[in-house]
């Protein structure tokens, strides 16, 4: 008997981003990415068209980070920026970078917008690939990092962050001046997600320029949750909400190097075994079944779960067609 | 909901004066302002008064599109009109309409499936518009069953009920509601439903209100399209929050805004 496989029927697409922008268009990216456009469900190829594939971005800071030994160690010397950066990209692979400016915190080093912006410039100096830029947190001192970073690197279309409901309006404005994308976060809630999208294109910033973050938790920790939002966004993207319709990026390996899984020893739990397979197996985890709920872009720690996502990305890209 | 504009229509004065001399400004300018109201297709309808109607038609979808990329619905009871403006477009477009009697359906789903078009069937045939949920729903049942025996997709077919002026037909109201449910059962996967929205209140005195009350209580019954007057902001309003209500669309506290 023959079998007669079902497929679904969409009218709209889930949207596009590029990041980077090469010299031709007044960049100096030796690559850019695109993600988004598809007309289907993850690594639905039998259904539907799925143009560009999910990219791993590697995170790396201006100070040396407090992460989890086993993790530095993989990593190397993570007391230079432009060196960790260049690591990322020659020997690990990393298709994008996501730069946390963490060193900014006023609780924390402290550093002055004009150091942070000269560390950014650096490393666009040192790696073509596009980059992601993220603040510190804290609020006050984001709004005139951010800024100041959109000013330095206009005309790059790097991806910035973040905005939130309680405070997008100076970053989306930089983003529109300086010819940048933007990352906007809502917390695990699709309402908010949504609301959010439409508040920063009242602004003016084109959908194509936003990228979703919906918050991120890891195996263990609230998955789950996370994986219902980012497919909820894609069905809508697909049954033709604009607003639903961005891609997403998530940020896999700070949530899956804060789940103690990833963080304990084998002497606190030996029944767990060695502690950077487990963690490199926490992180990829977390990132495969966030492709799976439809993510594009995966912000990730660890070289050996970086290089394991992306031969998984490699399998998924394989047309399953009937 | 399937939003189609009803304005470039020659039975307004504005529309009719500028078929009559070639002004395409006056189409063009209603082309882009529903367009930007949220029109998913445009009417195009040539109005009785048109010397030439195949001309007329083949005009208005060539100036049309000129300015907008929105589908065109091509309405008038000139078939030859029709098949002239399916030439043209750059889409595929609603055909609007034929009635549930022959040869107009043999040469209606003809041209529908030659240009790969959508189409409108009216629940009435040479007797004219029944009266009650069963002779609408047999009309429509004659059109399912045609359009099947010619291969046409089922999702591409928009049974319209046909609604009348509250003020003189004030019994069709439910009736019409109760046809839009009953068309859902009629094959599977099911045609989709259609209203001329604004017969509903012709000659009334409070249009908008009775515009969205009923396009709110038919999009309750599962309508899927309805002609309207889409630079009537309340209506569109009404159609945003029917679709949060009815749980299509995710809420968001400026869906209107969407």
């Amino acid at each position: 008997m023959a079998v007669e496989i079902v497929k679904d029927r969409y009218g709209s697409k889930v949207g596009t981003l590029t990041i980077g922008k090469g010299p031709a268009e007044g960049g100096t990216r030796t690559s850019v990415i695109t993600v988004g456009g598809e007309g289907t469900l993850p690594a639905y190829h039998f259904e539907g068209e799925l143009p560009h594939r999910p990219v791993i971005a590697m995170e790396i800071t201006d100070v040396a980070p407090e992460w989890n030994p086993v993790l530095l160690e993989a990593l190397g010397d993570v007391g230079s920026t432009t060196a960790w950066a260049k690591r990322c990209v020659d020997e690990f692979g990393a298709d994008m970078l996501y730069l946390s400016l963490i060193g900014a915190n006023p609780e924390g080093a402290d550093r002055s917008t004009d150091s942070c912006v000269q560390t950014v410039k650096e490393v666009l100096a040192e790696v073509g690939v596009p980059m992601a830029i993220v603040g510190c947190g804290n609020e006050e001192k984001d709004n005139e990092l951010m800024q100041a970073v959109a000013e330095a690197t206009a005309g790059e279309n790097l991806l910035l962050g973040v905005a939130e409901q309680e405070n997008y309006k100076t970053l989306t404005a930089a983003c529109i001046v300086h010819g940048h994308s933007l990352i906007a976060k809502s917390p695990i809630d699709i309402n908010m997600c949504k609301q959010l999208n439409i508040l920063i294109t009242e602004m003016n910033l084109p959908p194509e320029r936003i990228c979703i973050d919906p918050t991120t938790a890891a195996l263990g920790y609230g998955l789950e949750y996370s994986y219902s939002i980012i497919e909820r966004a894609r069905l809508g993207a697909l049954q033709g909400d604009k607003m639903l319709s961005m891609p997403v990026i998530a940020t896999v390996g700070y949530e899956a190097w804060r789940a103690k899984e990833a963080n304990a020893s084998e002497g606190e739990f030996p029944g767990w075994g060695p502690q950077e397979g487990r963690s490199v197996l926490w992180e990829s985890a977390t990132a495969a079944a966030l492709l799976q709920a439809g993510a594009h872009i995966l912000v990730m720690r660890h070289p050996e779960a970086v290089k394991l996502v992306r031969n998984h990305i490699d399998q998924l890209m394989v047309s399953n067609e009937y | 909901m399937i939003k189609i504009g009803e304005r470039i229509n020659g039975m307004f004065q504005d529309i009719g004066a500028a078929i009559q001399s070639r002004d395409a400004k006056v189409v063009q300018d209603w082309a882009v302002k529903q367009a930007e109201a949220g029109a998913d297709y445009l009417d195009v309808n040539t109005g009785p008064a048109a010397a030439d109607r195949v001309l007329a038609m083949e005009w208005l979808v060539e100036v049309i599109q000129d300015v907008t990329d929105v589908p065109l619905c091509l309405d008038c009871t000139n078939y030859d009109a029709i098949e002239a403006g399916l030439k043209l477009c750059k889409k595929p477009a609603i055909i609007n309409s034929t009635p549930a009697e022959m040869p107009k359906m043999e040469r209606v789903f003809g041209m529908a499936n030659d240009h790969g078009a959508m189409v409108i069937g009216l629940a009435m045939n040479e007797q004219g518009i029944p009266k009650d949920v069963d002779s609408r729903t047999a009309l429509a049942m004659e059109l399912v069953a045609y359009a099947d025996s010619v291969g046409f997709p089922m999702e591409d077919l928009l049974i319209d009920p046909l609604i009348l002026p509250v003020n003189v037909a004030q019994d069709h109201g439910p009736e019409v509601l109760e046809t839009i449910r009953q068309v859902k059962l009629l094959s599977s996967p099911p045609p989709k439903t259609n209203l001329g929205l604004s017969n509903v209140s012709q000659k009334t005195k409070h249009r908008s209100l009775i515009d969205r009350t009923y396009l709110v209580m038919a999009l309750a019954c599962g309508l899927d399209a309805a002609i309207i007057n889409v630079m009537d902001k309340d209506l569109m309003d009404a159609v945003a929050t029917s679709r949060i209500l009815l749980n299509q669309d995710i809420y968001a506290d400026s869906y209107l805004k969407a």
